[in-house]
């Protein structure tokens, strides 16, 4: 290095430093200004909304101020409340069914040698339906007049009659979960399979030759190792458990009488069917406010996974 | 005698369940294809018509307005608009996906595990809930049932998705091979262009072909967001037959054919990229 070189790098050092600290949120600014006009301002303007009694039939109503009229009166709902319990219950169920199938698939799917590939791509097609057409899909399905389900029953002479899978109370819960399940356990089977091939091949080995039997070797080895890539299916499944919508909307269309309502089929019922846009606002930040809890609970789950892993920074 | 007998049963039984397994991921859709080239009558019959007696495209040529017979639900339009919106939106994701996603996998900066978060929290907000208060502002911008409208919320949606990606392809590369670019007089951008752009190609076209069909399925948004043949998408459109007092099945299943076949293909084409992006992104951190 000559001496002029040193000069230069000394020279530009300080400017270089300025200039790194710039580019990352130069680069990342396009990405936020989007997220701002698209999400953060709607999110803020709505939040005002939900202390007005905005209908959408009186645009004078915007700038009527209620206080917490809202929110006292859906949480004096017994409608919320239980469309609330229900899309725990549901998303609760839901998560956890798909953990333990995706699991079992993908350790089926990792004893297979031969075919592998092909039944790994088939098993990702559900992963890429639109949710609008799984609920219509299963709304054919279950349906109970010349549903297949139905037509197969009764030929095989299982049922007598019809049975009502998305009337009655129960079998339309039912329904919908089968298909909600139906389309995303692909999510956690692919990447806990993407777990399993990146497993190394010696703790399992060390395990077994210890004496460990099949079970031992699971439960302390396998599954520690594939729980971040769980955490990873968790994360990525949470970001979107509202698409539910789309097939409850299908499927049974909240009903009948209010019998399959989650919470947001009831904020697009309040919202856009009874023009009550305030209220409507108010019970959508209740649904933000799910969401977040259980993403940031699998995030940070996901965090000290990658942690223990030893990720990077 | 007794292991090799055991040995043979674990596999009669793994190639059992396999077998069931891909019964119920194939069946529904099957079922979906194949009443698509049927009549609507051999669907409503009883008891119920097993091997289709006379398959056609019929439904097909109905929806897109050929033959004698034809439908009130403009399908042609929607699939236009379908493919304009998520295509437009597609791009505009990815190029904002990359450039945030390379700062992201390249750089280390203040508040870079909060900006991340942020971005990923956005994404979890629901589409009904985000979907009244761009009603509310859209109807005044006049951008209710315009194509920009929802090509807006559509890049949106997918930035903080593409970023992860396209950050996790990124990290794959190593930075080395930027910096001795550089040590040779290369600039930093001419460095991206040339070495790790062409490396991270095949990934970031995953990217694009995930966020694709994001906005393709679109439903909860799309819905409320549009209103005539203007900017309503297929998925919307499925819903048109069910407005109808007798739902017309063998056009809904032949639509509904038209939706999955992109799906299917583009699903195809991404599938190994897509594992790959997911869990480096997330496990490697």
């Amino acid at each position: 290095m000559t001496q002029a070189d040193v000069a230069s790098t000394a020279n530009i050092r300080p400017r270089r430093r300025r200039r790194r600290n710039l580019t990352p949120f130069l680069l990342l600014s396009p990405a936020i200004l989007v997220i701002l006009f698209v999400v953060l301002l709607p999110l803020l303007f709505s939040f005002y909304t939900s202390f007005t009694g905005y209908r959408l039939i009186k645009p004078e109503t915007l700038y009527q101020w209620v206080g917490f009229q809202n929110y006292q009166r859906i949480f004096a709902d017994k409608n919320f409340w239980a469309a609330f319990g229900r899309t725990v219950l549901f998303l609760t169920i839901a998560l956890n069914l798909e953990f333990l199938l995706g699991l079992g698939i993908a350790l089926l799917i990792n004893r297979i040698t031969w075919g592998q590939r092909a039944l790994r791509t088939m098993m990702m097609f559900p992963m890429m339906f639109s949710p609008i057409l799984v609920g219509y899909q299963f709304k054919f399905i279950f349906n109970d007049n010349i549903g297949i389900l139905n037509n197969a029953l009764q030929a095989l002479g299982l049922s007598e009659g019809a049975i009502p899978w998305l009337v009655d109370k129960y079998l339309a819960m039912f329904s919908i979960l089968f298909a909600e399940i139906w389309m995303s356990t692909s999510v956690f089977a692919i990447l806990l399979l993407a777990g399993l091939f990146a497993m190394p091949r010696d703790p399992l080995e060390a395990a077994r030759v210890d004496g460990c039997n099949p079970w031992q070797v699971f439960r302390h080895i396998t599954l520690p190792f594939l729980m971040p890539f769980a955490f990873i299916a968790m994360t990525i499944r949470s970001l979107d458990v509202a698409r539910a919508y789309d097939i409850v909307d299908v499927m049974t269309g909240g009903g009948p009488a209010g019998r399959t309502e989650l919470l947001w089929t009831l904020i697009a019922r309040v919202g856009y069917d009874n023009a009550r846009m305030g209220q409507a606002n108010a019970m959508a930040y209740i649904s933000i406010l799910l969401s977040i809890a259980f993403t940031y609970y699998f995030f940070t789950k996901l965090i000290a996974a990658r942690k223990y892993m030893g990720g990077a920074d | 005698m007794d292991r090799v007998l055991k040995k043979r049963i674990g596999k009669i039984v793994t190639w059992f369940l396999t077998f069931v397994l891909m019964l119920i991921i194939s069946v529904p859709g099957l079922w979906v294809v194949l009443t698509a080239f049927r009549p609507n009558r051999e669907v409503l019959a009883k008891p119920a018509i097993w091997i289709p007696q006379d398959p056609g495209w019929t439904n097909f040529a109905k929806i897109f307005g050929f033959g004698a017979e034809q439908i009130a639900i403009p399908v042609p339009a929607y699939f236009a608009n379908s493919l304009i919106i998520a295509s437009t939106s597609t791009v505009i994701a990815l190029l904002i996906g990359m450039s945030g996603g390379y700062a992201f996998a390249r750089y280390r900066f203040k508040f870079k595990n909060k900006i991340f978060l942020g971005l990923m929290l956005s994404r979890t907000v629901p589409g009904i809930a985000l979907s009244l208060p761009i009603f509310i502002i859209w109807s005044r911008l006049g951008l209710i049932d315009a194509k920009l409208g929802l090509i807006i919320v559509y890049v949106a949606l997918n930035v903080p998705f593409t970023i992860w990606l396209i950050d996790g392809f990124f990290r794959q590369i190593p930075k080395e091979m930027s910096e001795a670019a550089q040590v040779d007089g290369c600039t930093r951008w001419q460095a991206f262009w040339h070495i790790e752009f062409p490396l991270a190609k095949s990934g970031i076209a995953s990217a694009g072909i995930f966020a694709f069909l994001t906005s393709w399925n679109e439903y909860a948004l799309a819905s409320n967001l549009t209103r005539s043949t203007d900017s309503k998408t297929l998925p919307v459109g499925l819903m048109d037959f069910t407005a109808q007092f007798t739902i017309d099945w063998a056009g809904m299943s032949a639509m509904a054919v038209i939706i999955i076949i992109p799906a299917l293909i583009l699903t195809f084409l991404v599938q190994k990229h897509l594992i790959a992006g997911l869990t480096f992104g997330g496990v490697k951190g």
